[in-house]
């Protein structure tokens, strides 16, 4: 899969990497910024208030 | 022999899908456990420069001898109901550190407020300087943690709540683990649900342990006194008493 991907990144090899580099980052952004806080709540490991 | 071929390319990719979800997982625990902490604490720098009025309280060698905000007879003015996740105190907590000062909030809802705006107060609890309970919960771990050392608080230990106009002073009077769903520990007279009232009382909830869902840390204080910040600090934060 990934490999896939590396051959149908267009360039050569140094412009690839950078791609590569970039797409990470904003994969990882995009969860941090988005995905993670909307998940956590499904996945509650810690609760600090008393109630019913 | 095409089809082992496509069996292998198969194999190959569900193995890369798996390190990725596994990578994700870690991602997911790097976030949690660091990056919510470096969101929320660079929130509250922010909160609390907004506010305005909660300055740094200065070193004890710093304050002027007129500096001490001297305790004040009679009923403490009442502070006024707060909107949705408004913040409207802030609580100092020497045991928690030099300069350790956080927000308190309305609301104990975890997106609205403790998640993001730090310690939340107990709606329908009493508000600083009322008789009853003044009822906060904080994080102990993770989105800033402001109760990270609540277990270290020990009786006598100074709780002071700081609003624009006057400072309450608290002490600490005992701790205790309990089930979430005790609610007499926020009870206007803790731990005795339906009795009036007589004294101000702080309390504190958080989880407990480290990390899960199955107990609440608890602390109470009650109030020693009042004083106005103008006229300076309490003594205690001065390194007096």
């Amino acid at each position: 899969m990934y490999g896939w991907i590396w051959r149908h990144l267009p360039g050569p090899t140094w412009v690839r990497a950078v791609t590569s580099v970039v797409v990470c980052a904003v994969v990882v952004g995009v969860l941090f910024t988005w995905v993670f806080p909307a998940v956590a709540p499904l996945i509650p490991f810690n609760q600090l208030t008393v109630g019913e | 022999m095409s089809a082992r071929r496509a069996a292998a390319a198969a194999t190959g990719v569900l193995g890369e899908l798996l390190i990725t979800a596994g990578v994700v997982l870690g991602l997911f625990v790097v976030w949690q456990l660091w990056w919510t902490d470096v969101v929320a604490e660079r929130a509250q720098v922010q909160i609390i420069e907004d506010l305005g009025w909660a300055t740094p309280v200065p070193a004890p060698s710093e304050v002027p001898d007129d500096g001490i905000a001297d305790p004040q007879p009679g009923d403490p003015p009442v502070v006024a109901a707060p909107g949705p996740s408004e913040t409207f105190a802030t609580m100092i907590v020497p045991r928690f550190g030099d300069g350790w000062e956080r927000t308190v909030s309305e609301g104990v809802t975890r997106s609205g407020t403790l998640d993001e705006l730090g310690i939340g107060w107990y709606p329908h609890s009493a508000l600083p300087g009322e008789l009853g309970n003044f009822a906060v919960a904080g994080h102990r771990v993770t989105f800033g943690k402001p109760f990270n050392q609540i277990a270290e608080l020990v009786e006598g230990d100074l709780i002071v709540v700081r609003t624009p106009e006057v400072w309450y002073v608290y002490r600490v009077t005992e701790h205790l683990v309990v089930l979430p769903q005790q609610v007499e520990v926020v009870a206007p007279v803790p731990g005795e649900i339906g009795a009036e009232p007589t004294q101000r009382y702080i309390t504190l909830t958080s989880c407990h342990p480290m990390f899960s869902l199955r107990e609440r840390y608890v602390v109470h204080g009650v109030m020693e006194y009042w004083a106005w910040t103008a006229d300076g600090i309490p003594a205690e934060l001065a390194g007096g008493a």
